[in-house]
């Protein structure tokens, strides 16, 4: 299971915008890279982030090799109720990773 | 000699820069001359973007891609997206797409909002191997394009000089 580090606002308002930032740790090589030898390094990245609220999905994204390693994605939502937050990496080598946040909206 | 003696030798040097300068200023026109294999070139960019946007119009506007200028280390460059939208049910952003123009592939993220996102932004750390055009693309609710470019000068370029 790899290393993932999540930051939210653990009580947000009914209705506030909060932001999520989160962040896993991946070394997203890119595939685009060879040894001393010559003999090329295959891709190995997070292909795809996927984040839910209670089930719904509000965010969901398509990652390249572009993306630097350690993959870092802030982005927004609506504060509606209490529950879980639950976010889902997936990649390359059958590459799966979850984790979930609770938030008590006030 | 005096003080005026040492400063000629001096003047030239400038001048050795400046036309150096110059010289390596006309490189960057010299695509052919390039090194780098399989990079993205304009064209790629161009039928990546169509893949996105298809024959939909595609306005200059409405978007802002914050990214540094100068770029020491291409590794890892801090890029935020934000759109300017109501984020209402009626008017929201669908997706956000980030492309490059000299990196071996042409996209870099994309990314799929819905209104319940309250506000259409986003922030990643991107790779970048070369100087060149960052552009961010908005598709809105309304099936409109809105897009912005920004070049970035990049000391230390990503993925390619950095053999294991």
């Amino acid at each position: 299971m790899a290393r993932s580090l999540i930051k939210v606002s653990p009580k947000p308002r009914r209705g506030e915008v909060i932001e999520i930032k989160t962040l896993i740790s991946h070394e997203m090589e890119s595939g685009f890279r060879h040894t001393n030898t010559g003999a090329a390094i295959p891709r190995d990245i997070i292909t795809t982030f996927v984040a839910t609220y209670n089930g719904e999905e509000i965010f969901a994204a398509q990652l390249y090799p572009a993306i630097a390693a350690n993959p870092f994605i802030t982005f927004y939502t609506t504060a509606r109720e209490s529950g879980v937050l639950e976010f889902r990496w997936t990649g390359d080598n059958g590459y799966a990773a979850t984790e979930q946040v609770k938030i008590t909206v006030e | 000699m005096g003080e005026s003696g040492r400063a000629k030798p001096r003047a030239e040097t400038r001048r050795e820069v400046m036309r150096f300068a110059g010289a390596l200023s006309f490189c960057h026109l010299l695509p052919a001359f390039s090194v780098r294999p399989a990079a993205a070139t304009p064209a790629g960019l161009k039928a990546a973007m169509a893949m996105v946007i298809g024959d939909a119009k595609l306005n200059v506007g409405r978007v802002k891609l914050e990214i540094p200028p100068l770029v020491e280390n291409g590794n890892t460059v801090a890029c935020a997206v934000t759109v300017e939208s109501p984020m209402t049910e009626k008017d929201y952003v669908k997706a956000i797409h980030i492309f490059n123009e000299k990196n071996p592939q042409p996209n870099v993220i994309s990314v799929k909002l819905g209104p319940r996102a309250g506000r259409a932004a986003i922030a990643t750390r991107i790779r970048l191997s070369d100087s060149q055009t960052v552009t961010a693309v908005a598709q809105m609710s309304d099936g409109s394009f809105w897009s912005t470019s920004v070049d970035v000068l990049i000391t230390l370029g990503a993925c390619l000089e950095d053999p294991l």
